[in-house]
């Protein structure tokens, strides 16, 4: 099995979906199917003014690229890209992006699923919400559904 | 023998309520692990035990990898306890 492209960026700044799938693709004929996840910052029924994105820098780009390589031993891909932002991201802004290619749609789904889920759990980003009313900013409180949702690659 | 030198790093709620995201400190006699450096950490003053009130939900990276509350610090040079994470 050939060994997968990696790209794995943790930026401030947003990205280009149309872009980085042209990238992953781009002269490559052995590619069967891609998978792009997007994850969005939502308005909270408008009460959001905006997320603040901590992260720990290093440790983030470490911890996505182990996920990566895990996803990549599990299934026969041809390239996978993972970019997580930081800092304040408005409602309607993309937060992060997971693409997986591959021969066949089956493993480039899951390899998606799958780096969502630890990407939740392990990459060590806190969001916090700074609400429109002025109230003070609070820190989102990690849901049990998460770890549940990760369980499921374990068994 | 004098005490090694180990860098703790604070993140998120940690950080604001210990009011530093890092410092360095000789780690005392008798701390050899994450979960006895938090008990010797929450008892220096209250911000650290406002932090680490529940020490069972904090987080723990030793040099940049997640690990359990009873990792050994001996050869570890940077430690960091941040809570839950939430991106994605």
């Amino acid at each position: 099995m050939s060994q997968a492209t990696v790209t794995l960026r943790v930026q401030e700044q947003d990205f280009d979906q149309a872009v980085e799938l042209a990238s992953l693709t781009a002269g490559k004929t052995n590619v069967g199917a891609a998978v792009a996840f997007v994850g969005y910052c939502r308005d909270e029924e408008g009460t959001l003014n905006c997320l603040e994105l901590e992260h720990f820098p290093g440790m983030a780009e470490k911890q996505i690229g182990t996920l990566c390589k895990k996803a990549s031993a599990r299934w026969p891909l041809s390239g996978l890209t993972v970019i997580h932002r930081h800092g304040k991201i408005k409602p309607g802004e993309q937060i992060v992006l997971v693409i997986a290619t591959s021969r066949h749609r089956r493993a480039a789904f899951e390899a998606a699923d799958f780096l969502m889920d630890y990407l939740k759990t392990s990459a060590p980003f806190w969001k916090k919400e700074h609400k429109k009313d002025g109230s003070n900013p609070s820190w989102v409180v990690a849901k049990a559904q998460d770890d549940q949702d990760t369980l499921r690659w374990e068994k | 023998m004098s005490g090694k030198s180990i860098k703790i790093r604070y993140f998120a709620w940690l950080r604001e309520r210990i009011g530093k995201a890092e410092e360095t400190i000789t780690l005392p006699q008798g701390v050899a692990t994450a979960a006895q450096l938090i008990s010797w950490l929450s008892a220096t003053d209250e911000g650290y035990a406002y932090a680490f009130e529940e020490p069972d939900t904090i987080r723990i990276a030793l040099d940049q990898e997640h690990a359990e509350a009873d990792a050994a610090l001996a050869d570890i040079s940077e430690v960091a306890f941040f809570p839950p994470m939430t991106g994605g």
